[in-house]
């Protein structure tokens, strides 16, 4: 399978790094590795997702109560999310940090994703969400840093969007 | 039954708890009963109290986390019982207020509730180890104290009047309460894991 694993563990270790103790996902193509590796690790607490607005609560209720998490999800989840980003991150004012695969970009040969991927940044900016690209290993560690930071200062949503050319090897 | 009483049958218990709740009615009738540090209330975001509660119950697994929730919000987020079911929190005990109706909205629109879906079956289904249907204040009464004492998983429905009190308004405002709320989590925190601040 052409997902990166490399690029994934780089991700992967950076949310360690972060202190982030649990991550709810919704599993797609591009983030089976990283699904793999939180399972696999006894340190982290897994909420494998029924549709992704959940992840939203339970970012919210982890940030309550004292622990860091993030939410790892496909742009569609993010659509799929956008009231729970509304009516509870962005209300309540909780940090989320969103880590979303952009798929649907140049590049993409599924014509179902194309949509998603035509819209994914036009809903960010209508949300007034900030968000990054995360195309090279030399983005991951420095952008989840700078993202988690800016989440945690201004006590609202932060989006990472992974690209295709750092989760998939074409 | 009303769901003020069904509230008021347990609030003792509940009161030592921490709170979730949904959007609507209850919320104000929680308040009105009295408001604790624990107590949290989730305006808006409707269909979320459960995934907010637990996030709270796997994060913090010394604490004890009731939901309360409703017929339209839980109709709203039914993935979230197949969500509690595979994580099972031990600690947290989901109460679903069904009135069959959306109250708050002014006129009475029926849910599916009241054409014959059955949230305790459905949470059963989901695999939820332990739920009820509770039609008595008595019977939510000890269905709730039995849940907590066996520290399991649960989800009681509780089915009251579609009848609500004249307003929502609560005199604490939403991020007032979300920031007490954290603080008062924080205070709770044993030491020996105390974290930096936010």
């Amino acid at each position: 399978m052409p997902v990166s694993a490399p690029n994934s563990q780089i991700i992967y270790d950076a949310l360690k790094a972060l202190g982030i103790r649990l991550l709810s996902v919704l599993p797609e193509t591009w983030l089976v590795h990283l699904v793999t590796l939180a399972e696999e690790d006894p340190e982290m607490i897994l909420v494998r997702l029924a549709k992704e607005e959940e992840g939203v609560g339970i970012s919210a209720g982890a940030h309550l109560a004292g622990v860091k998490s993030a939410l790892l999800m496909q742009n569609h989840g993010l659509l799929a999310s956008v009231n729970g980003i509304v009516s509870l991150a962005q209300l309540y004012r909780i940090p989320l940090l969103m880590l979303v695969s952009h798929r649907g970009g140049f590049g993409e040969e599924h014509p179902w994703q194309t949509e998603g991927g035509g819209v994914t940044e036009h809903v960010l900016d209508a949300l007034r969400i900030p968000y990054l690209f995360l195309d090279s290993p030399e983005h991951v560690a420095p952008r989840l840093r700078q993202a988690s930071a800016l989440a945690e200062a201004s006590l609202k949503p932060v989006a990472l969007l992974l690209g295709r050319s750092l989760m998939w090897e074409d | 039954m009303l769901r003020v009483d069904a509230l008021r049958a347990i609030y003792p218990e509940l009161s030592r708890c921490i709170v979730v709740t949904n959007m609507g009615f209850a919320p104000a009738e929680l308040f009105s009963l009295g408001h604790q540090q624990g107590f949290f209330y989730l305006w808006h975001s409707m269909g979320l109290a459960s995934s907010v509660g637990l996030g709270i119950a796997l994060s913090r697994p010394e604490l004890q986390v009731v939901v309360i929730d409703g017929d339209g919000s839980l109709l709203m987020n039914l993935g979230s019982l197949t969500t509690l079911a595979r994580y099972r929190p031990a600690n947290l005990v989901h109460v679903v207020f069904d009135n069959e109706v959306l109250l708050s909205v002014g006129r009475s629109f029926t849910t599916a509730t009241a054409t014959g879906t059955d949230l305790a079956a459905m949470a059963t289904a989901a695999g939820v180890p332990r739920t009820a249907t509770c039609r008595t204040e008595d019977e939510l009464a000890r269905a709730f104290a039995g849940a907590l004492a066996a520290r399991e998983l649960s989800t009681l429905v509780a089915k009251v009047d579609p009848v609500g009190p004249a307003s929502y308004f609560i005199d604490l405002h939403y991020l007032e309460s979300r920031f007490q709320f954290q603080r008062y989590l924080r205070q709770l925190r044993p030491a020996a894991s105390e974290g930096g601040p936010d």
